[in-house]
């Protein structure tokens, strides 16, 4: 695993790898099965299901059925991957992914795209700022924000064989380049991208770009700010977010996402047991989503690098001396 | 004794074992599970083709009781059939039991497919069907929904998904025993004519008398055939079928059962079954 940020967007777009992707899986292991809810075209999957009837099922706009069919499959030894968009891939069905999925042990994949402000165009109604909530709340699940392109693949790979619900929320667009090529991620392990000593920004999704923006901007104000991938909301690395708040003695928690179940609170349980400390969270603020560019939305629900920056100026002064 | 009279037998004794769960730990869900007994005789009785000694064998055919609920009349199958010992009836819904209230795969060997929230198992039932054929399996799945059961979106989104893929090697028994849990379906939440609805779902679709084993090894049989269409059996049943105290209770789907009813209706059933014995 190699970092290799330097602010610029990596040239593949999500959906393109994940139209990929998921073909090249399906040739490598003849158990892997793709599901779909009417958006195949929207990930680029359609042309290749189309020739692998076997391989890749359409089940139209029957999101709860899909999840079922998923899951009765799974049973049957197959390695379901499921796409929809990421509301439809979490409120929608989330009974049968809690009970058909979880609690019969039936282990599915579940891709839910476009989290959060990256729905821009589809607007409120497509816009998840609770997915993670809904999926932390199963009990084994697994729960992915992905960074960009080159964890996408190494995580899709991970998660078709890892037993449980796994959940990766992705948008389809392009997303900054962290990671270099053929990387590898380990679910649940912590990435320090950038080393610190006054205070860690704990991040996942598109507010890793903003967190190492912010990162540079409190360096140039003098302040050492470190920034961590917490891309595994679920299972957390508890040991990580415990030892880098020991060393820093303040935390930023940054999401694309409600404040309330996703990160932020996964980050809070883990201070409150075990370390105590100062937090202060860049997050939705308990608001539904609404319609525009994903510029637009970042800074209308507050989850820029300013806001960081803002966020680790007040964490600062709380910070016990 | 011919083969009618054999499974008469058992699904009295299917019915015993039913009651003898659920008094066990005092009530339960007697209604629905009563009502089902018939099919699942002709089923294990006949119609599947599984080994008790290998629950899991990949190529059996597969139950998916999606009214979880009934779990004691399909656990008393499985027990007489000889998945687990008889005496573990009674341990149902005790601290640490195999057999929860519900149907769960992970607890009960012979338990195909985890139910409860209802609706749930059409889905799953077509997920294990699709499987065995990609896998080239001529296996079926056989899929039990309660009428009250068919009030879930679910179901519907299931059965257009069975027609569409063409799951020929899906059978649904709808267990047509109008009563829900707040009294009779015509009341609660009126479906219409489920023979219709299934046909324009695309499903080959007859009704029988549900309690009727006579008139349901034909309509069982003929779920044979692997076709385009899947199949669909409206299983016309009384709620509380096999218990004439029981059947004639409206409100039947959770009940009690007293030490004295249920030395009485055991008993009763035995008569039933040495009679199907003696006629033989």
């Amino acid at each position: 695993m190699k970092i290799v940020y330097d602010g610029s967007m990596d040239p593949r777009l999500c959906k393109a790898v994940l139209g990929e992707q998921i073909p090249a899986l399906a040739a490598e292991d003849p158990d892997l099965i793709y599901l779909d809810a009417d958006l195949m075209n929207c990930i680029g999957t359609a042309k290749w299901a189309a020739a692998n009837p076997d391989r890749a099922i359409n089940c139209g706009i029957a999101e709860a059925n899909m999840i079922g069919v998923a899951c009765g499959l799974a049973s049957a030894g197959f390695k379901p991957i499921v796409h929809t968009f990421g509301p439809f891939a979490s409120r929608r069905c989330f009974d049968q992914v809690f009970l058909s999925g979880g609690y019969a042990k039936n282990d599915i994949t579940v891709i839910g795209t476009d989290p959060g402000v990256t729905a821009t165009l589809n607007g409120g109604t497509h816009m998840p700022f609770e997915d993670v909530a809904l999926y932390r709340a199963v009990p084994g699940a697994t729960v992915i924000d992905v960074t960009d392109p080159t964890m996408l693949i190494s995580v899709l790979r991970q998660c078709k064989d890892r037993p449980g619900v796994k959940y990766i929320r992705v948008g389809r667009k392009q997303y900054a380049r962290v990671y270099a090529d053929g990387s590898e991620l380990p679910i649940g392990r912590a990435v320090t991208l950038r080393e610190g000593t006054d205070l860690v920004i704990f991040a996942c999704g598109i507010m890793i770009h903003e967190a190492l923006q912010a990162a540079d901007v409190l360096e140039r104000q003098g302040v050492s700010a470190a920034v961590v991938d917490l891309f595994t909301i679920k299972p957390l690395d508890a040991d990580a977010v415990a030892a880098w708040a020991e060393k820093t003695g303040a935390v930023v928690v940054a999401e694309n996402h409600n404040r309330f179940g996703g990160l932020c609170c996964a980050v809070s349980e883990v201070l409150a047991e075990r370390r105590p400390t100062p937090a202060a969270f860049v997050a939705v603020e308990d608001e539904f989503g609404e319609v525009g560019p994903q510029g637009y939305l970042q800074e209308r629900f507050g989850l820029t690098a300013a806001h960081i920056v803002e966020a680790a100026r007040d964490v600062l002064k709380r910070k016990v001396q | 004794m011919d083969e009618s009279r054999k499974l008469k037998a058992f699904a009295a004794e299917i019915r015993i074992a039913a009651i003898e769960a659920i008094h066990a730990i005092g009530s339960g869900h007697v209604g629905g599970a009563l009502s089902i007994a018939d099919v699942l005789a002709v089923l294990y009785g006949r119609e599947m083709r599984y080994d008790p000694q290998n629950p899991k064998w990949p190529e059996r055919d597969k139950l998916v009781c999606s009214k979880g609920h009934a779990g004691p009349a399909v656990y008393g199958t499985l027990a007489l059939k000889g998945f687990f010992p008889y005496e573990e009836l009674k341990t149902m819904n005790r601290p640490g039991t195999h057999l929860p209230s519900h149907c769960d795969r992970n607890k009960t060997p012979g338990v195909d497919m985890t139910t409860g929230s209802l609706g749930q198992g059409s889905s799953l039932a077509c997920g294990m069907a699709l499987g065995d054929r990609l896998r080239g399996y001529d296996s079926r799945t056989f899929l039990i929904l309660g009428d009250g059961e068919s009030n879930e979106g679910q179901v519907w989104e299931a059965l257009a998904f069975a027609a569409a893929k063409k799951l020929g090697n899906l059978v649904v028994l709808l267990d047509w025993n109008k009563r829900q849990l707040d009294g009779w379906t015509k009341d609660v939440y009126p479906m219409g004519d489920y023979v219709a609805k299934f046909e324009a779902f695309g499903f080959d679709t007859v009704k029988v008398d549900g309690n009727d084993v006579d008139a349901l090894i034909p309509a069982l049989e003929r779920t044979r055939a692997d076709g385009e269409k899947p199949y669909a059996i409206v299983l016309d049943t009384v709620k509380g079928a096999g218990i004439p105290e029981v059947a004639e209770k409206t409100m039947n789907h959770s009940l009690p059962i007293s030490d004295e009813q249920y030395e009485r209706w055991t008993a009763q059933l035995r008569e039933e079954i040495k009679a199907w014995e003696v006629e033989a």
